[in-house]
């Protein structure tokens, strides 16, 4: 700590070129800071995926329903605890560009299938028992004023009643959400009773879309897939059973690979940043040889100046990346606010803050470690030849 | 007054584009504990290859180095660091302070190799400021100050440390004749007063009639000496 002055005033010898240099930083962990919060939001699925969980869909397709008879058949498969089916709804509210997922299900088997949804007992006894019943994720219902006992009028995508009509109502019965800020991502839904559903549907009935299946032994996931599949093997509707870790990854990675996409632009980034500072960080200390020189000259080991060198790169990026990190956080809340909740939440996780403090000091490293090594080899003598 | 340094034998060559340049030849000195030397002699003569011998700075290609009992040539870089902060402080011609801090932190640099804590370190440095006359402009930087108080600081920051010895390179070089008689009197006042050995390369015959004897280098080899007026 008693370095840190000289350090300081070091880094702070040419104001101009330290800010413009500390801004390009910032910039990049910026960046860093909002695509990192993307990625988590784009994995949210699959980071909340209970490695318990599988899920069954049709093997062909996950548009092609299921017989709703198979779930007495999937229970009946050693190692499974408890199925839920549910059924793609899709809904668009009031009017086109208000689009969100609806899925009808079996009340009380879905709740119990996904215990990190947090719903008032009499919420959920309330949807058990209306068939025209529905539930909302907190962050929707605040995003269209919903309120517990109103009509929820809304337009299915592909399903009609039996009147033909896609135009459906339901009642608001009860408002579910998440302590986990990753599953909060996942709760921007609404939950229809599939039993009403079913009945009034002009189609399909007796379908499912697919089963999501609890299993007691995590490690029989794959075991206990195939054990379901080859129920179904050979049947008119086969079966393709994966634990709901995969399934999510597969369904993310339908719009594209995000993380490899945000990790290019990162490479991009810092590798940018890199030659930046490096070459600041080369020609400032280039400047400072017969300083760094008189430094040796007091008694300073080659050690602690190199220290000091690598300790004015770390500085720097620590400044950077610090206020940049800073800034990515103040602007969650205005990004939030713009994407109208129509994307999971966006934040910086602690892991954010951990991977930016490794890559800051590997940077640093990197910048720090020529111009380091060169006054660690600085002979005094020859420094101060030209300075005497 | 026993010998502080002892100088025996020492050469040192230097290499330049494949050739080897013999600087000093089998030199032998010793300095007497509080003495007050001027190296004197024309450029090229080796005197200020002695004097980065003498503090620490080089190390000779052959012969050997004692100061205050111990073979300074025989230490490794680390050593050699560690023995320059505790026992010599260094003064140049042109000051070599640190410009981007004031004159109280530059004071203060050596004793951040020293384990005394922030105040201590504060205030022996003031103590130092205070010596040379300075003290009122401690918190002013380099650039700030005129070069006859840019080398107050400097020496400042050279006894800082309470070192035995004091090594000078053209203390005056750069400063007007009245001003130089101002450093030459505190070094000499270093020497009377504090007891500080003082080894000083001078090119000016009125610096050196500060120091209590001048030595005369010329072509790498101790020419003759002379014993100084101890100040006019």
């Amino acid at each position: 700590m008693k370095f840190l002055p000289l350090l300081w005033a070091q880094l702070f010898r040419r104001k101009a070129r330290t800010v413009l240099t500390l801004l390009s930083i910032l910039v990049a962990f910026l960046l860093f800071g909002l695509l990192q919060a993307v990625q988590i939001a784009f994995e949210s699925g699959a980071d909340a995926a209970d490695a318990r969980r599988l899920l069954t869909t049709a093997r062909y397709s996950i548009i092609e329903p299921l017989p709703l008879g198979y779930r007495s058949r999937i229970e009946r498969v050693p190692g499974v605890v408890a199925v839920a089916n549910a059924d793609w709804f899709g809904a668009k509210y009031q009017n086109e560009s208000n689009a969100f997922p609806v899925f009808a299900v079996d009340p009380g088997r879905y709740l119990d299938m996904y215990p990190e949804f947090t719903i008032a007992p009499a919420h959920r006894e309330a949807f058990v028992t209306t068939r025209t019943g529905a539930v909302a994720g907190q962050r929707l219902a605040d995003r269209y004023g919903w309120r517990v006992g109103q009509k929820l009028p809304i337009a299915s995508e592909i399903h009609a009643k039996t009147d033909g009509s896609l135009s459906w109502e339901f009642d608001l019965v009860g408002i579910f959400d998440a302590e986990d800020p990753t599953v909060r991502g996942n709760t921007d839904m609404v939950l229809i009773n599939v039993a009403h559903f079913d009945e009034a549907r002009q189609l399909g009935r007796g379908t499912t879309g697919w089963y999501i299946v609890r299993i007691a032994d995590s490690e029989q996931g794959k075991a206990i897939s195939a054990d379901i599949d080859r129920q179904f093997m050979n049947s008119p509707d086969e079966t393709k059973t994966q634990p709901e870790k995969e399934f999510a990854i597969g369904f993310a990675r339908q719009i594209g690979d995000v993380g490899a996409l945000v990790t290019r632009i990162l490479l991009a980034v810092f590798f940018t940043i890199l030659i930046l500072t490096g070459n600041t960080m080369a020609q400032a200390v280039r400047e400072r040889v017969p300083e760094l020189a008189i430094l040796k000259t007091l008694g300073f080991s080659d050690r602690a100046v190199t220290l000091l060198v690598l300790g004015e790169a770390l500085l720097l990026l620590v400044l950077g990346g610090a206020a940049g990190m800073a800034a990515a956080v103040s602007l969650m809340p205005m990004l939030n606010g713009a994407t109208g909740g129509r994307f999971p939440p966006l934040f910086v996780a602690g892991e954010t803050w951990l991977l930016a403090a490794g890559v800051a000091l590997v940077l640093a490293l990197v910048i720090g470690l020529p111009p380091a090594l060169r006054v660690h080899r600085l002979r005094i003598v020859d420094a101060l030849a030209g300075h005497r | 007054m026993s010998a502080l340094v002892e100088i025996r034998g020492v050469t040192k060559t230097y290499r330049r584009g494949g050739e080897a340049i013999e600087v000093l030849h089998g030199v032998d000195l010793d300095i007497p504990r509080g003495d007050f030397v001027a190296l004197m002699g024309p450029s090229g003569s080796g005197k200020t290859t002695l004097l980065n011998l003498i503090g620490g700075l080089d190390t000779p290609t052959a012969g050997s180095i004692t100061v205050d009992g111990e073979r300074i040539d025989q230490l490794s870089s680390g050593e050699l660091s560690r023995w320059r902060a505790a026992n010599v402080g260094f003064v140049f011609q042109f000051y070599n302070l640190l410009p981007v801090l004031s004159a109280q932190r530059n004071v203060e640099l050596p004793l951040l190799l020293t384990r005394l804590g922030a105040a201590e370190r504060r205030r022996h440095a003031e103590i130092a400021l205070t010596l040379v006359g300075l003290r009122d402009r401690a918190r002013h930087k380099p650039r700030e100050l005129s070069g006859g108080q840019e080398q107050r600081v400097a020496i400042a920051r050279a006894i800082v440390s309470d070192p035995t010895l004091l090594v000078c390179d053209e203390p005056t070089g750069d400063l007007d004749r009245a001003t130089a008689r101002e450093i030459m009197r505190l070094l000499q006042m270093l020497n009377h007063d504090h007891g500080k050995t003082i080894v000083m390369v001078t090119h000016d015959p009125k610096a050196a009639e500060f120091a209590r004897r001048a030595l005369y280098l010329d072509k790498g080899t101790l020419a003759a000496s002379s014993g100084g007026a101890g100040g006019p």
